[in-house]
């Protein structure tokens, strides 16, 4: 254990703290869930020691492979680990909080006014492919982390192949690769 | 009426269980489920709500979520279908945290994951195919489209914000007024 750990664990963070950094983090982040974690990272690993770095590290991987948003299972364990159950409750709310905010003002009292505009048209003319765009991209960035074995490749293209002519649900496709996961990656797969 | 809003809580609470590895992962289902299944979203509406939570602050699922919810049924549709996607996270990791971290770390449930991976990429990739049929209706978007990609793979660093910015300012350029 570390003096900054020592630190933290003699003098209590307080939950109204946990709080206000993550209202902070998701007040103030943009680009989504993957774009919060360096954030958070600054915040809590370097700024205020609240957590070793490799012990956030562990978490990382841990908000990537439970469901949910990344951002926010980041931010539950790290309120859990300094204050327990009311820590990770309020590090949950200061993350859902500014989103369902913003989002709920645009939706409610902004577009209903502009959506007739033909800017605000024209705008979203040029968002959607975009959006397109930056999806595509995503697939081509995951698959170079994620396909780097052959029998990971295979998988891909024969559930690429059951999804687009078979129309699976989703659900079953991720269920589906799961199973096969686990037959396929039985030996040390590298 | 009450059915009504328990299934917006029940779809996105089935959208939040199976969103893993990020807001991305959760586009599939949603198309799927609120698009396909329940028509409540055209696919061009989707992609605008998409565009807006990327182009604000806090994660994209969460975003997408409260948005879609107003959509449906006001504010509270929009507390219901947040709440429905954050329920898995604040269950799995408040409920049975420690419980979880140490199974995520079997190697069982990292052999499942890599398998998960390979199917949530064959999942994003139709969901590019059946969104871009919704996008990319004319020569001026398909450049769009075609221009923003070309510069994410050559700067893969930069904030998704500045691309949706260009996709904005260009669609002011280039609609057909």
């Amino acid at each position: 254990m570390n003096q900054s750990q020592q630190a933290a664990q003699q003098k209590k963070v307080s939950l109204f703290t946990i709080f206000l950094v993550f209202l902070k983090v998701g007040a103030f982040t943009f680009g989504g869930g993957y774009a919060m974690l360096p954030i958070i990272q600054r915040e809590i690993v370097t700024r205020r020691k609240w957590i070793e770095e490799n012990l956030f590290f562990d978490m990382l991987i841990v908000a990537q492979s439970l469901p949910g948003a990344v951002a926010l299972n980041s931010a539950i364990q790290v309120g859990l680990r300094l204050r327990g159950f009311a820590g990770g409750s309020l590090a949950a709310l200061g993350v859902i909080i500014p989103s369902f905010c913003i989002i709920y003002a645009i939706a409610a009292f902004f577009l209903p006014h502009f959506q007739d505009n033909a800017y605000i048209k024209a705008l979203f003319y040029g968002l959607r492919p975009a959006v397109v765009a930056l999806i595509a991209a995503a697939v081509i960035n995951l698959g170079r982390s994620i396909l780097d074995h052959r029998r990971s490749i295979a998988l891909a293209a024969v559930l690429l192949a059951a999804a687009l002519l078979l129309k699976i649900h989703p659900v079953f496709v991720l269920i589906a690769g799961g199973l096969a996961g686990l037959i396929l990656f039985q030996e040390k797969a590298d | 009426m009450l059915t009504y809003f328990l299934s917006i809580y029940g779809t996105f609470l089935k959208i939040g269980m199976f969103t893993i590895g990020g807001g991305y992962a959760m586009i599939p289902l949603m198309e799927r489920e609120i698009i396909l299944r329940h028509g409540w979203l055209t696919a061009m509406e989707f992609l605008d709500i998409v565009a807006i939570a990327e182009a604000t602050p806090g994660p994209l699922a969460i975003n997408a979520a409260t948005f879609i919810g107003y959509r449906l049924g006001g504010l509270g549709g929009s507390l219901l279908a947040t709440f429905g996607v954050v329920t898995p996270s604040l269950v799995t990791l408040l409920l049975f945290g420690s419980l979880l971290i140490r199974l995520i770390l079997d190697p069982r449930a990292e052999r499942f994951l890599k398998g998960l991976r390979p199917a949530l990429i064959a999942l994003i990739s139709v969901a590019v195919i059946t969104l871009g049929q919704a996008a990319l209706v004319d020569l001026p978007t398909i450049l769009i489209a075609a221009g923003i990609f070309a510069a994410s793979m050559i700067f893969p660093r930069l904030s998704p914000l500045y691309l949706i910015g260009a996709g904005a300012l260009l669609g002011l350029l280039l609609y057909p007024y």
